[in-house]
């Protein structure tokens, strides 16, 4: 299982760190919201894994651990309103600067192709 | 005794009183800002007795005791002489300083940063504290800086003054090292308990180091060689400041650091070395090259810098006489250097150029100060019967006294002798060149003598040196005495104070310097020739080239990482975390094999496979978003499964819901950007990513499996057991958030509401890119508002506020809570945006998300100031059980008032942020009110 569960998340960031540095703002904020998944897995895992425990008392003989539950819980929540506020931004962004860079301008293609490098 | 704090108080305070008075008449302001200074030397004069007597006063206020900071300080014979230069001189500066200023000069400004110097310099020398030393000694640097270039639309004022900052805040730095390594060996920064273990810390290995970090800070200060430079550069500040800063007080702070610690760090042969060369070398270089300067205040700095290399030069002949000879001539330079450089103020304010080429003849014109500058100068040469003489021939004395150098021990003396003559020398140029030598060349006005009040300070101090000259013991012998006791740490050598000490080597060697110093002069001619052949040295410019080189270095540098391109700055990022996780990784591969795994079971294997897959292919579909977000939706499913799976129904709970309002949010920032998007990065960019991704993947994969072997010590069994007991609820996820964890949860909802805010005010008066289609060329549909769904999401609004109302109530002891019944409550409302527009929800559902925001934050946080009115901490939680007829046993807990400001602030931000996105492309789009 543990090992299941840690390929997951190898998975997930390194599919997260690759769109966190693509050029354009979609791809960032598909990236972020996968980096938010694998983090929040892992913060989750680092409790261990129990199957059919739960964390609330008297309901099971064995008990999940809570900790971990209880911090990825508000971290799905912030991550929430922080990627929101990204997708924000980045509309703003594209409103105001014309295009959807991360760097708020196209770079200057060194080749002829129009857009060629990003 | 307080009365210490007070005396560095007051300039402090004293350096508002200009900027406050500015408004007065010129001559009221400088009354009122000497005021204070006048206090701090009254307390001075009300605590010298008890120093005379032999005490030593401290005053003390811990700080960080652990650290070893304090506000401490401490008056002794050293301090109280030091005070005494400090405060006289410093009155004596503000009276002359009003003369010298014009009109157009800002006073305030001027008195402000001279008040600030006097109360760095009165912190050095009263400190009983290392560190707090090292604060005034900065100070100093950066006063002075700001006095230098106090005419700062002057070039060379600012040079100058940058220069003198990076010399000297050089030194600072490095003196800081020094007192760190001096703490860390000895214990303490307290200088009353280091002082007294010379012997520990000359044993120490590390004293070679600390010596030398210590002697870099004092020599640069006060402008030993080959750090001399910046001082001749820094006499384009006023010349009060000159008088002040660099005669009598800030280039002896140097001095007197090394006064200070004579008693910890003197007496080795590296002392000797070090200091005694150093200061020789200065003496010579100052001595040899004032005499070539054309510039008055030159001439002085550069005498300035030889008389300093003496004093030091006896500092580090090491014996008992010697240091009291040095105490000795600090006291009588400062007296003679500071009216030199004012009767130097004088020339150039009544006559318009300080260039002795220029000026001679003046004679005529100033008689009386003329007089006053030939007296102080006839005192740096060493002339009988004035004070500079005393301590010339005590340093003479001293010099032949020494064996140090073994069978080259003469050198000192003779090399003595020489400096001595090229002081009278240049003393005698700066009397006949300025005063006689025939009539003034060219100068901008008829030279005459300065207002009455301008002259006071250099009378009172010129006669201070015939008085100190005539009268040793009467006048300064006292204060001689304590000062030396001081810098020894005991008992007094016999020393004589007296003029005349009968026909001896040093009484001969003065004549001879004397008679050689006036041939040199009177044949000046040829050495100035010779002097012209050499080639120009100019340290500030070579500073300066030097400094742009590193500067241009620097940018070179900077503009390698600041180029203001995010991906490379995140490359840097991610290669960085990933190369500082790889050794705790390698750490914690030892314990891999205490914690059996899990056998895997069909079920995880498909969702491995499942979440794998959609995740490459959001990666390879980003160019097609709108299948990359379906792709990334099934990776957020297979999260919540996980979750599911792993015991954790309120992660589940919460995913699901976010996940909804994820997506949503997703989808309308997909309609606000751009539909047609260009080629995607080239080959190499993609291989490089691809590294990096793989070696993050990687890292962290094998992060969180190996954490997830290691044996657990968990804290959490703390939250299992008091969870019923402490908390009152039995699902300990929601007791930990609501109760024991109350307090991130309240910051939590705090930062989400602030977000919230950020985006309303992001979205005010966007200006919109729409089109009318998507990037395929279609039409977006027509029928905006499709029945079945306006239907259907009807007939869900009340079940779902009904689940989320029941997952609300239940969260305490079940899974559930604030956070899910709010995410649920909010996706209910969304689906009516999005099912029958925004118009139709206005119409019926009149709430402000502004206000169900702040109302959130508030009751959580007025339930947990609540608990204050019952005497305990800040969200301390209460709850009960009560008997209801019908209910049955209900209990009540002051956690649910808390959670419901959670689910408030939950149900407001989320909405807040979708609805109001959504908006965008109504009417209804928010606007500033105030310009609307």
């Amino acid at each position: 299982m543990e090992l299941l569960v840690a390929i997951i998340i190898g998975v997930l960031t390194c599919c997260a760190v690759f769109l966190i540095l693509r050029a354009r703002t979609f791809a960032v904020m598909l990236g972020l919201t996968m980096l938010s998944y694998a983090v929040n897995l892992f913060i989750f895992s680092s409790g261990g894994l129990k199957i059919g425990a739960g964390a609330v008392l008297k309901a099971t003989e064995e008990y999940a651990d809570p900790l971990p539950q209880a911090l990825v819980l508000t971290a799905i929540v912030i991550g929430f309103a922080m990627t929101a506020f990204l997708v924000v931004l980045s509309i703003r962004a594209r409103a105001d600067l014309g295009n959807d860079h991360v760097d708020g301008k196209l770079p200057v293609a060194k080749n002829t192709r129009q857009g060629a490098s990003s | 005794m307080i009365e210490l704090l007070l005396i560095v108080l007051f300039p402090l305070i004293g350096s508002l009183v200009p900027v406050m008075t500015a408004r007065w008449s010129r001559s009221s302001s400088a009354l009122a800002t000497a005021l204070l200074p006048v206090a701090s030397l009254a307390l001075v004069l009300q605590l010298a007795p008890a120093v005379f007597a032999g005490e030593t006063l401290f005053y003390k206020l811990s700080w960080v005791e652990v650290l070893g900071l304090s506000v401490s300080f401490r008056l002794d014979g050293l301090s109280l002489l030091f005070l005494f230069l400090i405060l006289g001189i410093g009155l004596l500066i503000i009276l002359y300083a009003r003369y010298y200023l014009s009109e157009k000069d800002s006073m305030a400004r001027f008195y402000g940063f001279l008040m600030l110097f006097m109360t760095a310099m009165l912190g050095i020398v009263l400190s009983n504290n290392l560190l707090q030393l090292w604060v005034f000694w900065e100070l100093t640097s950066i006063s002075s800086f700001l006095l230098i270039s106090f005419w700062w639309h002057r070039a060379d004022a600012r040079l100058g003054a940058r220069m003198a900052l990076m010399i000297t805040g050089f030194g600072g730095l490095a003196l800081l090292a020094g007192i760190l390594l001096i703490g860390n060996v000895l214990g303490s920064f307290e200088l009353d308990l280091v002082l007294s273990q010379a012997t520990v810390l000359q044993q120490h290995s590390l004293y070679p180091v600390i010596l030398i970090l210590v002697l870099l800070g004092a020599f640069t200060k006060s402008a030993q060689f080959p750090f001399h430079f910046w001082l001749p550069n820094a006499m384009s500040a006023p010349t009060p400041v000159s008088a002040y800063l660099h005669s009598a007080t800030m280039v002896k702070a140097g001095i007197f650091l090394l006064a200070r610690m004579y008693p910890l760090l003197a007496g080795s042969d590296l002392w000797f070395l070090m200091v005694t060369i150093t200061g020789m070398t200065t003496l010579l270089v100052g001595a040899y090259l004032a005499l070539f300067q054309h510039d008055l205040k030159g001439l002085l700095a550069y005498s300035t810098i030889s008389h300093l290399g003496l004093i030091t030069l006896l500092f580090g002949l090491g014996t008992d006489l010697a240091a009291v000879a040095a105490i000795f001539h600090i006291i009588n330079h400062a007296i003679f250097k500071a009216s030199l450089f004012m009767a130097a103020g004088i020339i150039d304010h009544e006559s318009g150029s300080r260039d002795m080429r220029k000026l001679n003849g003046l004679w005529q014109f100033m008689p009386v100060t003329a007089t006053l500058a030939m007296v102080a100068s006839a005192s740096m040469a060493g002339v009988p019967l004035l004070n500079g003489f005393l301590s010339k021939e005590m340093f003479f004395a001293e010099t032949l006294h020494q064996e140090v150098l073994g069978a080259l021990s003469w050198l000192i003396p003779v090399l003595a002798t020489v400096a001595a003559t090229l002081s009278v020398a240049y003393s005698a140029r700066f009397i006949h060149d300025v005063f006689f030598n025939g009539q003034p060349k060219g100068l901008p006005r008829t030279p005459h003598e300065p207002p009455r009040y301008m002259r006071v300070p250099v009378e009172v101090l010129v006669a201070l040196c015939i008085l100190v000259g005539l009268a040793p013991a009467y006048v300064v012998g006292d204060l001689l005495a304590i000062a030396s006791t001081a810098v020894l740490a005991g008992p007094l050598p016999v020393y004589s104070l007296s003029i005349w000490h009968g026909i001896n080597l040093p009484l001969m060697m003065s004549v001879l310097a004397l008679t050689l110093g006036i041939l040199l002069y009177s044949n000046r001619k040829h050495l100035f020739r010779f002097q012209a052949e050499l080639p120009e040295l100019n340290p500030l410019q070579f500073f300066e080239v030097k400094i742009n080189a590193l500067l241009g270095f620097a940018k070179k540098w900077h503009h390698r990482f600041e180029s203001a391109t995010l991906q490379r700055y995140l490359v840097w990022i991610f290669v960085i975390v990933a190369m500082l996780l790889i050794w705790p990784l390698q750490q914690m591969g030892q314990f891999t094999q205490h914690n059996a795994m899990q056998k895997p079971d069909t079920l995880m294997f498909a969702a491995t496979f499942v979440a794998a897959i959609a995740a490459i292919a959001t990666v390879l579909c980003q160019r097609q978003r709108l299948l990359s977000l379906v792709m990334i939706s099934i990776v957020g499913l297979v999260v919540t499964l996980i979750f599911v799976r792993f015991s954790a129904p309120d992660l589940a709970l919460t995913q699901l819901a976010v996940e909804v309002v994820t997506i949503v949010l997703l989808m309308l920032a997909l309609f606000f950007l751009p539909h047609k998007i260009s080629r995607a990065s080239n080959a190499g960019r993609l291989i490089r990513d691809g590294a990096i991704a793989s070696i993050c993947g990687v890292v962290i994969g094998s992060l969180s499996y190996a954490l997830m072997l290691e044996p657990q010590q968990r804290i959490s069994d703390f939250f299992l057991a008091n969870s019923k007991s402490g908390g009152g609820g039995y699902n300990v996820v929601n007791v930990i958030l609501v109760d024991f964890r109350g307090f991130d949860t309240l910051g939590e909802i705090t930062v989400l509401g602030i977000a919230a805010l950020g985006i309303f005010k992001l979205l005010t008066r966007l200006p919109l890119f729409r089109s009318s289609s998507d990037a395929e060329g279609r039409q977006w549909a027509l029928d905006k508002h499709p029945m079945l769904l306006a239907v259907v999401s009807q007939a869900l609004l009340p079940l779902a506020l009904l689940v989320s109302v029941y997952i609300f109530f239940r969260g305490h002891n079940l899974p559930g809570g604030g956070f899910v019944a709010g995410l649920i409550t909010a996706i209910a409302i969304i689906l009516q945006y999005v099912a029958q527009g925004v118009d139709w929800v206005r119409e019926r559902l009149t709430l402000d998300y502004h206000r169900l925001v702040a109302a959130g934050v508030l009751i959580s946080t007025l339930t947990g100031i609540a608990s204050w009115a019952f005497g305990r901490p800040f969200l301390t939680s209460w709850f009960d059980y009560f008997q209801l007829p019908l209910f049955g046993e209900i209990e009540l807990a002051s956690a649910i008032a808390f959670d419901l400001g959670v689910y408030l602030t939950v149900v407001g931000a989320t909405l807040m942020i979708l609805a109001n996105l959504g908006k965008m492309t109504t009417e209804h789009r928010p606007v500033n009110r105030e310009q609307s």
